[in-house]
Order: C-alpha cells, then structure tokens, then sequence
C-alpha cells in the first residue's frame, strides 16, 4: 500500500523539482524513488493481506507481484530517458511526472478489489497516456496518435462503465467479494443483466489491452507516439491491462467460465492471426512491434481463456519475459533511429559488424520474442500452453503454435537484417545507461530461459 | 431524500434501463458515425451519462448509495477527460486547421 503513497507522492516532487529547475536531479531522484516504491512492495508479499480502505484495495500477493514487474519496467524505462526528452522539449520534469502518474494509477489497477477502483485506476493511467503520447506539439503523427487514443480510450471507458452498471443492478454492489459471492450463490437464474453487463465488461477491457476486433487504435498509436512512450505503453500499460482483466475474472466470473470462455476464445484466436499475418508485411520496425504486441496480446489471453490456479503464474511469466525483450528491442530501435533517421529493417542492416553487442541483444530479444528454447519467451509460451491444455484446449493449442511458427518470419527479418545484410555503417555510440538497460534484460532473458525456476513457482 | 427516492421509483426500473441503453446506443453511433472530433467527444459524454441515469436509477432501487457515489467519480474524471480531450483537439487544430477526422489518415496500414 505504502508503494502507492510513495509513487504519487513522487511524482509531485518530481513535478516541483522541474519547477525549481533541478533537471540534473530529475532522473536519479525518479529512480531512487522507484526502488524505494519496489523495495516497499516486496516487503508486502506474503503479509496476508486484507482488504483495506472499506475493501476497495487489497495489497495481496497478486498485486505485489504484478506492481513489482510494472515498477521495474518503468525503471529500465526511465534509465533510457537519459537526454531523450531534452530533445523534445524543454519542460522535462511534465514527463517523468506522468509516467509517474500513469504508474500510480497502474497500481490501483493491479490491486483493486472494488470496480470502482478499477475505473480510477484505469483512467488515472489512461489520462495521462493521451498526454504522453502527444507530447510532441509540433509532430503530426503523435498529434494524431493523441487524438486517436484518446477517443478509443473514452470509448472504451464507456463500454467498461456501462458493463459496471449493469452488474451493479444485478448484484447490487461494486465490491468483487460480493459479486463473487452473487454468483456462487445462483448457479441459476442469474439476472440476464449480469451477464450483458460481463459482454460489455469483455469489450471494453480488450480495447485496453489492445486484443482484436478492438485493436486498429494500437498500430497507430504505437507508431505516431514518441518511441520512448511507445515502450512504456506496450510494456507496463500492457501487462497493467492484463493483470486487471485476470483478477477480475479469476475473483469474479470463475464459476461463469461456460458462458464467456466461447466469447474469449474466438477473440483470442482473432488476435492471434490479425497480429501475427499482418506483422509479416511490416517494413517499419515500429510498426512490426506494435503488431507483435498485438499478437502477444492474443497469448496472454490464452491464460485467461483456460482460467485456472496456473493463469496467473502463466500471465505473470509471460508479462515479464515479454518486458525485457520490448525493452531491449525499443532501446535499439531508439539508437538506431537516432543514427539515421528512420525506423525500417533497411536501417539495421550490418548491426552486427558495427556493434557486436546491440545486435546480440536485439538477436537474444527477437529469439525470445519468438519462443525460441533458452530464452525467457520460451519459458513463457510454454507455461500458457502448458495452462490451456490443462483444460484440453488442444486445437487452441495447434493454432498457437501455428502463430508463433509465423512469428519467426517476421522477427527473424531483423536478425537477417544484421547478420547477413552488409551496410558500410559507422559505429553507433551507446551511451552507458543503455548498456547497463541491455545487459539487465539480456541476463534477466538468459536467466529465465536456463532456470526458469525462480519465477515458475510463485503463487 | 425519501421524496426523491419514492419520485425516482414511481417509474418502473426497465423503463430506466431501456432509456439508458437507448441512450448508450446513440452515444455510440454517433461516435462511428459522425466525422467531427467535437462530436464524437459530446457523444462519449452521451454514453457516460447513460451509465450516470443508470447507476442513479439501480442505486435508488436497491437503496444502496455506493451507485451514486460511482456517479461523482463518473462525472470528476470525465471533467477530467473533458480538459485533456479539448486540449488535444485544440493542438491537432493548429497543426491542421481542421478537427474533421479524416485528415487523421497518413498513419494507416
């Protein structure tokens, strides 16, 4: 709990620090300070605990876990901000001070146990993402992807609520234990409400996170926002999205998995195809990850689909191998594109001669990206398959795997690009925070992969 | 108090569901209808405040005030949408000249 109070109460420090025209200390502040927030976290896991703030949050193991991943990304993140926003803008501190922001309302999200909570945390965050994604003032495209967000965002808001609205009528409360118990206690003869208000609970939740039909905002936003915010959107926001789509079906809807689980299984299978077949015919890099997120979208909703006592180690698994390798991938692109000026696979080419250590990074990412044995991604693929053919969801399963053989096309593309293209290239200079952000995920990647152990058995 | 409860509840309560979703359902066709970004703005407010009458309507039915406390966090972070939202349009306007979405094209695949 006490995580919360210390990322907001951050967050306006960082905001007064900006004032008094401290830049220097802005990141090494904002950084302590996550640790801090991280250390507080971890030191909750396993405290038991119960629901605080008349039940509408409760710090439980789930969202221990799922805070500690989000703050670590947003830390690497932040290590990457190193003289990027300067060029923006001058107003550096307004940055930090939202992704703060965005965090803060993402820890509501994890650890809610009332919909109302869920709703603040929700728009919190997202307030703050439409922000963030137009900051360039004077650039077109995140002109563009704000406005796009922003309408999505309160678009899908609409759908959530009026999903909250209705199961309010029928269980007469927002609190999750007691609509859980509404449920148990009908087995029939749940109120038709109900369940057109989980439909639209259902839409509204997979235009967060970005699962198709409701995806065309992603490509477009991933890719007119500035690259940094990219990242941060399609990491921590992501998995954010995701550990609250879990715990309000794992709490909430478990006994009802016969009425929405054919709902969700096609819009999985969905996401699957249109994130992976459309990735295949990117030229812009960018693009390409907006499209893989889009498909990772799809396996993460995989754990939901076979919702079970391993979904949640499956999901969080699977969020944090998916973190590291946007992570590394992000940071390259961002080198490279401050090389020379664009985002396409063209521009990657003869990586491999002109930094060695990018380009194994980027090869270490991709492979894991596509599942490949080793990394991190594998352990992750393996675990949400592992969870759906739990509950002989075996042709789920073949598709899957069909999707993930179509994956390795796409992001075998860049590995091509900079091993066997050549380009007289000059080398690119790295600066060290990027160095010690691409050593953290490739070891964290590695480690993973090789003992996955650490991680497998934490709930 | 009583007085408001007893009017809200002379009015059967699917009559303020079908309002709602009648409601709801316009907000959202306005939005995949209509061209202009104000509009399609007013028109999320629309299907807001279906959801506001709604939650009004079901608390005052079950005589439980936490559907009506749900309506002011509503209506505080949809001013708060409001005031982002508009200074987004506000920008694209001066890059543009315009608010019409379809100029908000050149990012497609």
């Amino acid at each position: 709990m006490s995580t919360l109070i210390v990322i907001s109460i951050l967050a306006i420090v960082v905001l007064y620090l900006g004032l008094f025209k401290a830049k220097q200390a802005l990141l090494p502040i904002s950084v302590l300070g996550l640790v801090a927030a991280l250390a507080l976290a971890i030191m909750e896991w396993n405290s038991n605990a119960a629901p605080i703030f008349s039940g509408m949050m409760h710090f439980d193991n789930f969202a221990v876990a799922f805070s500690s991943i989000c703050i670590i990304t947003t830390i690497l993140v932040f290590l990457l901000s190193k003289n990027y926003f300067e060029k923006i803008s001058d107003n550096v501190a307004e940055y930090y001070t939202l992704i703060l922001f965005a965090l803060s309302g993402i820890i509501v999200m994890v650890s809610y146990h009332n919909l109302s909570m869920l709703f603040v945390g929700l728009e919190i965050m997202s307030v703050s993402l439409y922000i963030l994604a137009g900051i360039k003032r004077k650039d077109f495209a995140s002109n563009e992807a704000a406005l796009k967000y922003f309408l999505m965002g309160a678009f899908s808001t609409g759908f959530l609520l009026f999903g909250i609205a209705l199961i309010y009528g029928a269980s007469k409360s927002f609190d999750l234990a007691v609509i859980a118990q509404y449920v148990i206690d009908r087995p029939t003869g749940i109120d038709p409400i109900f369940y057109v208000g989980l439909v639209l609970m259902i839409v509204g939740l997979c235009f967060k996170v970005g699962a198709a039909p409701f995806h065309f905002w992603t490509p477009d936003v991933y890719e007119g926002a500035p690259t940094l915010i990219t990242a941060f959107m399609s990491t921590v926001v992501k998995i954010a999205g995701f550990a609250a789509f879990l715990r309000l079906f794992s709490i909430c809807f478990a006994p009802l998995q016969d009425f929405w689980m054919p709902t969700l299984l096609v819009i999985t299978i969905l996401t699957l195809f249109v994130g992976n077949i459309t990735a295949l015919y990117q030229t812009n890099f960018k693009r390409m990850l907006a499209f893989s997120s889009i498909s990772h979208a799809g396996y993460m909703l995989f754990a939901i689909v076979a919702l079970g006592a391993a979904s949640t180690n499956a999901i969080f698994i699977y969020a944090a191998a998916y973190a590291v390798s946007s992570i590394t991938a992000f940071a390259v692109l961002m080198l490279v594109k401050a090389k020379t000026g664009s985002e396409n696979f063209e521009d990657f080419n003869g990586l491999a001669k002109s930094n060695p250590f990018l380009a194994f990074a980027l090869t270490v990412a991709m492979l894991s990206f596509a599942g490949i044995p080793l990394t991190a991604g594998f352990i992750g693929k393996f675990f949400v398959f592992n969870a759906a053919l739990a509950q002989y969801h075996t042709w789920l399963v073949a598709i899957a795997v069909v999707n993930a053989i179509i994956g390795v096309f796409y992001y075998f593309k860049v590995i091509v690009a900079m091993y066997f293209k050549d380009n007289q290239t000059k080398q690119i200079a790295t600066p060290a925070y990027f160095n010690f952000v691409l050593g953290v995920s490739l070891i964290i990647t590695l480690v993973l992969g090789i003992y996955p152990s650490f991680i497998t058995n934490l709930f | 108090m009583e007085n408001i409860t007893s009017t809200i509840q002379a009015v059967p309560l699917n009559h303020y569901i079908l309002l709602s979703a009648i409601i709801f359902t316009i907000g959202v066709i306005g939005v995949l209808v209509r061209r202009n970004a104000i509009i399609i703005f007013m028109s999320v407010e629309l299907m807001l405040n279906a959801v506001n009458l709604l939650l009004a309507a079901f608390s005052s039915y079950s005589g439980d005030a936490s559907g009506q406390v749900f309506v002011f966090f509503i209506m505080a972070l949809a001013a708060a949408e409001v005031a982002v939202g508009l200074a987004i349009i506000v920008m694209v306007y001066r890059n543009t000249s315009s608010i019409d979405i379809n100029i908000l094209n050149r990012l497609k695949w």
